[in-house]
């Protein structure tokens, strides 16, 4: 008899299980059709705007848009202010997030509430005020300008990612440093961020992602053609280039798209997938 | 007593010296350019002719709320707002979720790298894919026609729809990861108990996981609304906004206002509602957080 129970119970997780997995792989076939599309596109000579099998294979259209123009010059622009950003983001938020973590101030509070608060804030919103004051500083259309404001606008919510991990080192390693003279910057640099490795991780490949993706910040404060990152220039192969090449579109963008990709696997296989992430900002 | 409080100021300094850089870049980029959007939403500054910008009081304000077009885009992020971020990512992150603790684990993976694939995507190219999905002669249509049912231009009927849906499949996975880090936090004896009390599925989800998870709904609601209240490159590479100004929500409402129609004053109050709107946001957000900080 209690064979017959575990039978029923072992069978009925066993269909569970598979109704779950018919639900996900429903939902998961309605995600998968525009990341076809795309895929697919950038290697069919003919592409147009929907999914289907390529009527033979060519990277004709890689050959295309691998030009220093439409390519290389835009993702170096993006390098250069999300890499440039990304930095000053990190040292930032490490530094500030040092004192919030080791030290009692009734200062802390109030400055990580203004944090949080800041992290909610919707940046588009400012956008247009950033615009007038930009050229008011002269400022507007400047790579380091366009830098500081990727920086400021990342940085509330990399110091509370960097405090929350820090929070995480134990003490006691760094108060033996501390007997030994080590100054907290010398502590900090030496033992608390490597200690957190994976934490460090995370804030500077979020940080880098959300600004490699940003679209409006670079939009609005770059005029110059040249400066554009790639996130800008993709508008031109509606624009300028007369009609509209599917083919390429989907390959530039499979282009522009890789490195975020491969960034964040790699951060997620350190921290244990994006659940982590997940974990962190759920509070 | 005097030195040592002196000492004891000088070394509070000195720890809190690490936090300038921060507090300077803050200062200067985001603290610096709200303090004077709140100054110039109160002026009548215009993107030509910068020298002559005047106090106007509530001019701007009072003008938008009479703007038929105005209200068009509040009704429109409503929509936009409702749908996407309350319905779709967090109703669908939460299904997901759900059923990710159930199914099998390569589905699972599979599942999870596809939704998130979506997310990472780069905000324009993931307008694009989504615009071509929904174009006339796009995926979407193709698969009404194949099931002959009938097929539309989506951009053009239900343009609010679709970059609705188009936020949909962009944001979900932000609620899935968040839900299911919930999920995961409930021990399994909870659940298991009541399996064994006779409750099924619907019921347990209800009265055990919901009231379970309910600081995890709160908050990744505050942060869909939020994020979706600030959405613009997708919707802007889908439409621009259009057609007319059937998809124009208010960030795109104000950018257009501020630099097609040059009117930065207007623009700037604007954008200075959505900040307002944002930041009672922010403050539910920062109260359902409170016990952390």
């Amino acid at each position: 008899m209690p064979g017959v129970t575990t039978m029923t119970a072992k069978s009925r997780r066993a269909n569970r299980r598979l109704a779950a997995d018919a639900g996900l792989l429903t939902v998961a076939a309605a995600f998968v059709l525009p990341l076809a599309w795309v895929v697919l596109s950038a290697l069919d000579p003919h592409a147009d705007l929907r999914v289907r099998v390529p009527d033979g294979l060519t990277f004709g259209n890689f050959d295309a848009v691998l030009t220093d123009e439409i390519t290389f010059t835009p993702l170096l622009n993006s390098l250069i202010l999300c890499g440039g950003g990304t930095l000053l983001t990190v040292v930032c938020a490490a530094l500030a997030a040092y004192p919030l973590s080791r030290f009692r101030s009734r200062f802390n509070r109030p400055f990580l509430l203004a944090v949080l608060f800041a992290t909610c804030l919707p940046i588009t919103a400012i956008m247009v005020p950033v615009y007038a004051l930009f050229v008011r500083v002269n400022l507007i259309d400047t790579t380091q300008g366009t830098i500081f404001f990727f920086a400021a606008s990342q940085l509330p919510f990399a110091i509370w990612l960097m405090k929350n991990f820090m929070d995480g080192v134990p003490r006691e390693l760094e108060e033996a440093a501390w007997t030994d003279g080590a100054s907290a910057f010398q502590s900090l640099v030496r033992i608390v961020l490597p200690l957190m490795g994976p934490g460090v991780a995370v804030v500077t490949v979020f940080s880098f992602v959300m600004m490699w993706g940003n679209f409006f910040v670079p939009f609005m404060l770059l005029l110059t053609p040249d400066q554009m990152p790639a996130s800008v220039s993709i508008n031109d192969f509606f624009g300028n280039r007369g009609t509209v090449v599917y083919g390429q579109l989907a390959a530039f963008s499979v282009i522009y798209s890789t490195p975020v990709i491969l960034l964040y696997v790699l951060v997620a296989r350190k921290v244990g997938g994006g659940f982590a992430l997940g974990g962190a900002v759920k509070g | 007593m005097s030195t040592g409080a002196g000492a004891a100021r000088r070394r509070a300094l000195t720890r809190a010296l690490p936090v300038t850089p921060a507090v300077v870049l803050l200062a200067l980029f985001l603290a610096g350019p709200i303090a004077y959007c709140a100054y110039i939403a109160f002026t009548d500054l215009q993107l030509t002719g910068q020298a002559t910008s005047s106090f106007v009081g509530f001019d701007n304000f009072r003008t938008a709320f009479k703007d038929k077009a105005f209200l068009n885009a509040v009704w429109l992020t409503l929509v936009f707002t409702v749908i996407s971020s309350l319905l779709g990512q967090n109703t669908l992150g939460l299904t997901l979720a759900a059923l990710m603790q159930r199914a099998s684990k390569p589905v699972r993976t599979l599942v999870g790298g596809i939704v998130i694939t979506a997310w990472v995507l780069p905000e324009v190219v993931a307008g694009f894919l989504l615009y071509a999905f929904f174009r006339r002669e796009g995926t979407l249509n193709a698969i009404l026609d194949w099931l002959h049912l009938p097929s539309q231009n989506w951009l053009f009927t239900l343009p609010i729809l679709a970059v609705s849906f188009a936020n949909v499949w962009r944001g979900t996975a932000f609620s899935m990861l968040v839900y299911s880090a919930a999920l995961n936090e409930i021990p399994k004896e909870i659940t298991e108990a009541a399996e064994v009390d006779g409750a099924g599925g619907w019921r347990r989800m209800w009265h055990i996981t919901l009231p379970m998870i309910r600081r995890s709904i709160g908050t990744n609601l505050m942060l869909n609304t939020l994020q979706t209240l600030s959405v613009f490159g997708l919707i802007w590479v889908m439409t621009r906004g259009g057609p007319g100004n059937r998809s124009q929500t208010l960030p795109l409402f104000m950018y257009e206002q501020a630099f097609q129609k040059s009117m930065i004053g207007y623009g700037t109050a604007v954008a200075l509602l959505l900040l307002v709107v944002g930041s009672l946001f922010s403050m539910v957000y920062m109260r359902l957080l409170r016990t952390e900080v």
